[in-house]
């Protein structure tokens, strides 16, 4: 009978138990739904805005179910809208970003992961100390660099022109793809280099045959960072371009601030969405390798 | 180059004592390899930081001239109502928005850290914004805070027709917009690196409270959080540096209104210099953000290379 | 002929001298070990050989040809590393022909060498993996067909041994000594493992703080050590350590007096070659092996057996030996008894000890008299 009790009195215990754990599950997964609503709300008002029609969006206001649908407000966004007298829609501006943070991450990632590789296996007398320097360069605020950079642009004839900020943000990059490759070789066995030497390897077959097999993490992770980080710019787009060479960022202030005429949300929307997309693209299929870069770049 | 190599190879193949001069360029090459970087990364570093320096020392006006005129632009810049306000919403920014995004970035990562199922999503969705730019989150948040079609439209279709809701729109109020807007943009970023320093708890750390009979909460306050203390610093310094940098949120948002209510330092720089004509005074404002960056993050390099030798020292 | 000779050989990084002064000759088909505790400089003098540390001062000799500027690729050496040093990319085959690739060396005559020395180490099933999809042993295999395919002047082995298990360990042992005997190539084989210094090499250096202690055959090393550092490093449990005062016994003879059980002392004669000896206070150095419980047939059979009480303060039974802690004054000695006449706690046990392996070191000096 004793035994009967207990084992009852146990079970109530566990179902108790289990009640509150049930209850603090519902608590957790209804927190993480509220927020998941609140970060997913802009993305969503603007995918719904671009298929609506405007004058419904005037009716029942920005945040609303879509109650009409076209698709005509992307293809203006792309190919028609007028900003500021031209008439050429986000296309030209979509492709200047496209031709300067391609060749723009490319070249830093190249120049990155070779010092990377020259910092972290050949070091010599001082290389640390020009590591500390470079890495200063993460940190400048490009409102320094401003004035320079206008002048030297200006000297070389790149003023308003995609080359001038392709120069510009592989610069600024150089800093930080170097220090994660850096960072990243730092980590693959200095034996590894020595038993290269011996076996003949010099510095440029070390590099292809050895380092540049084991790299496709770390360049993975740079040109992710390097590429969402320079289409997303706008300080020097905005100040070293004008009119049909913006890069997008700057094109879509510009869009946006043409605030006389009435608002034509359909079309900013699509626009938002033309200029958003690339760097989502690159955040949904490399998802892994942008929170490693954000955590490396970031504690490092 | 790899040529040079094999030919240096050959060459030592028969007995030969001192290093030829095709070896002495062999070894030399690491330091040739990283000479371009250098050279651009000195340049970018160094020279364009002292001649920002010297032109805000300079009469500079519309272009840039060297006429020595000490801490005049200081002087004036900082008799300027608008940079007064800047540097004091830089101050109030800073604070809200750094407290704001740790705390939610912490909460949202102790929430995923509960083992929850979608793992990924969750994580997917809390960290989206921060792939996209501030100009795309500002322009979308103007439109919310819009005071016609936005969030008050929304409430009074609801029933509530009295509703007001005009945060970016009063000047009292814009820089709560701002301070709204950038948390959303980056506690996720908070999260990744909270959830990434819970992640590197020891575990059997933990199974020793529970064992201890510690309860959850206690766990997280007295055990795993002071082991991660240092993130929170770094977290800081981090969203610290993303503060005294904003601009791109600002101009996208409220470009820097109502009035001057929401300006910034960073956008006062760009107003100086491009706007105004003012290139020595902008170039003083640029000083001065340089110097906000300096004072925050002297100390925390300080600080990290301490520890470090501390934890090298201890094993 | 030597293969590999050094010379006043000194390494400094900045102003910490590493080495100092290093003078190591091996004959042709020698097999070298370097041996001592972690920091005493073994590592980089191995390094310096291989040519991946430049040399601050000395001679390096590899054959007849002087090495010192000559780079790692260009010295006829392979070498194998602790944590093997496989290329993570590579298959097996692809790392063992990196280095002939590398100096241009035509495909028939890769694909051949590949053949004969995977024949050789029982590797042709796993040519096609990658290093992460091969075990410890599998991979220091690996290592070792890597160094072998080049057919080098010198085999440098920098603690190839380490990261395996206890088992497996000696396993590779002897497969290495085997290789060793067929190939007959030069070996400097680095390792803090006094065991696998013993077993493997024709002569040991025993090096510590940057000097060469010792550099002779094991058993010399073993049985005569140069000073108190070999004499406490090669050997385990190592060699007891027991003051002594030099006196003559009752006969006359020489012979040395150490504290024993309480406040007594007793006097063991020494054996018969020494003599000579000027100074008076002496440290008396004994191998584990060679303390043993007394008895008068052993006694009769070797007369060099000196006999001393001691309590037996703990006593550890590893199976095929047990090891006795016996207090000496107040010292704590080591003794290695066959389990059947292994003492027990508590016990005060008549003690043998050979003095025919006994060896004396000056205080002072801790060098050997």
């Amino acid at each position: 009978m004793a035994d009967v009790a207990l084992d009852r009195a146990h079970d109530r215990e566990a179902t108790m138990a289990g009640r509150r754990h049930f209850a603090s599950r519902v608590i957790i997964y209804a927190l993480l739904t509220i927020f998941a609503v609140i970060y997913l709300v802009p993305l969503l008002i603007l995918v719904f805005n671009s298929f609506r029609e405007q004058p419904e969006i005037a009716r029942n206001g920005l945040i609303a179910f879509p109650r009409s649908f076209q698709l005509t407000a992307w293809a203006d966004a792309w190919s028609t809208y007028c900003i500021g007298g031209t008439c050429e829609g986000m296309r030209r501006n979509f492709m200047n970003s496209l031709w300067m943070a391609i060749p723009a991450t490319i070249i830093s990632t190249m120049l990155g992961a070779m010092n990377g590789y020259v910092l972290s296996k050949w070091r010599f007398r001082g290389s640390d100390v020009l590591f500390t320097l470079m890495l200063l360069g993460v940190f400048m605020p490009g409102q320094i660099a401003l004035m320079p950079w206008a002048f030297i642009l200006g000297k070389l004839g790149l003023t308003n022109s995609t080359y001038g900020l392709i120069l510009v943000h592989v610069v600024q990059g150089i800093s930080f793809t170097t220090l994660f490759c850096r960072n990243y070789y730092v980590s693959i066995p200095d034996d590894l280099i020595k038993a290269a030497r011996i076996d003949g390897a010099g510095f440029w077959r070390i590099f292809r045959k050895i380092i540049l097999p084991l790299s496709p993490p770390i360049l993975i992770v740079t040109v992710i960072w390097q590429f969402t980080g320079i289409w997303n710019e706008y300080l020097f787009g905005v100040v070293f371009t004008s009119g049909r060479e913006q890069p997008i960022t700057a094109a879509l202030v510009a869009l946006t601030a043409s605030g006389t005429n009435v608002r034509a949300y359909d079309v900013m929307s699509a626009a938002v969405l033309i200029g958003a997309l690339p760097p989502l693209l690159v955040y949904f299929l490399g998802g892994k390798y942008f929170v490693r870069g954000l955590t490396q770049g970031a504690i490092k | 180059m790899s040529s040079i190599d094999t030919d240096v190879g050959r060459r030592t193949g028969q007995a030969n004592p001192g290093p030829s001069w095709r070896e002495r360029l062999t070894k030399a090459l690491p330091i040739f390899v990283l000479v371009p970087s250098l050279a651009a990364s000195f340049v970018y570093i160094f020279v364009f930081t002292s001649w920002t320096l010297y032109i805000s020392l300079s009469n500079s006006s519309l272009l840039p001239s060297y006429g020595f005129v000490g801490l005049d632009n200081y002087a004036s810049l900082w008799s300027n109502r608008r940079w007064n306000i800047a540097y004091s919403n830089l101050f109030f920014f800073s604070a809200f928005y750094i407290v704001g995004a740790m705390a939610i970035g912490l909460a949202l990562a102790i929430l995923i850290d509960q083992r929850v199922r979608g793992e990924a999503m969750w994580r997917t969705i809390f960290l989206y914004p921060l792939a996209v730019s501030f100009i795309v989150t500002g322009t979308v948040w103007s439109w919310l805070y819009n005071p016609v079609d936005g969030i008050q439209m929304l409430v009074r279709s609801l029933g509530w027709t009295n509703f007001n809701f005009a945060l970016a729109s009063d000047r009292n109020t814009a820089i709560y917009a701002i301070i709204i807007t950038g948390i959303w943009q980056s506690s996720g970023f908070a999260m990744a690196l909270f959830l990434a320093g819970l992640r590197s708890v020891d575990q059997d750390l933990i199974k020793a409270a529970q064992i201890d009979g510690a309860s959850t909460f206690r766990t997280y306050r007295k055990v795993i959080l002071p082991v991660i203390a240092p993130i929170f610093l770094a977290v800081a310094v981090i969203q610290i540096q993303f503060a005294i940098k904003t601009f791109d949120l600002v101009a996208a948002l409220t470009r820097g209104g109502p009035g001057i209510s929401t300006t910034f330092p960073a956008i006062y720089v760009y107003d100086l210099m491009f706007q105004r004509g003012q290139i020595g005074e902008g170039a003083a404002a640029a000083m001065m953000m340089l110097a906000a960056l300096a004072v925050v993050l002297v100390p925390y390099s300080f600080y990290v290379v301490w520890r470090h030798r501390k934890e090298s020292r201890h094993g | 002929m030597s293969s590999l000779t050094i010379r006043n050989l000194r390494k400094s990084f900045g102003a910490v001298e590493v080495l100092k002064g290093i003078n190591i000759e091996a004959q042709a088909g020698e097999f070298i070990a370097l041996v001592g505790p972690s920091g005493c400089g073994k590592s980089t003098l191995l390094a310096m050989i291989a040519g991946l540390e430049t040399v601050s001062e000395g001679e390096i000799r590899i054959g007849d040809r002087l090495v010192n500027s000559v780079a790692p690729k260009d010295r006829d050496i392979a070498m194998v590393f602790q944590s093997y040093a496989l290329y993570p990319t590579m298959t097996v085959r692809e790392n063992i022909t990196f280095g002939m690739e590398s100096r241009g060396v035509p495909k028939p005559q890769r694909d051949e060498a590949v053949k004969r020395v995977s024949a050789l180490l029982q590797i042709e099933p796993l040519l096609g993996r990658k290093p992460g999809q091969l075990s410890g042993g599998q991979r220091q295999r690996v290592a070792m067909g890597r160094a072998l395919v080049r057919d080098p002047k010198l085999f440098l082995f920098d603690e190839p041994l380490s990261n395996l298990d206890a088992k497996l360990r000696v396993d590779m042992r002897t497969e290495i000594k085997k290789l060793h005997h067929r190939v007959g190539k030069t070996t400097v084989y680095v390792t803090h493992d006094q065991v696998e210094a013993m077993t493997l090499a024709s002569r040991i250096a025993v090096m510590h703080q940057g000097q060469v202690q010792q550099f002779d055959e094991p058993q010399t090393v073993y049985d005569r050590p140069a000073n108190m550092f070999v004499a406490g490093f090669m050997g385990s449990p190592a060699m007891n350590f027991i003051p002594a005062e030099v006196g003559t016994d009752t006969d006359g003879k020489p012979a040395v007096s150490i504290k024993t059980a309480g406040a007594s002392t007793t006097m063991l004669a020494l054996h018969e070659g020494v003599s000579g000896i000027s100074t008076r206070n002496v440290i008396l150095g004994v191998r584990p092996e060679h303390i043993f419980r007394y008895s008068p047939e052993l006694k009769a059979a070797k007369p060099s057996i000196a006999k001393v009480d001691a309590p037996v303060e703990m006593v550890e039974p590893t199976g095929a030996e047990t090891i006795g802690f016996m207090r000496f004054g107040d010292l704590e000695v080591v003794g290695r008894f066959d389990p059947d006449e292994a003492p027990r706690m508590g016990e005060t046990i008549t003690l043998g000890i050979d003095m025919s392996h006994a060896c004396l070191f000056d205080p002072i000096t801790k060098k050997l008299l």
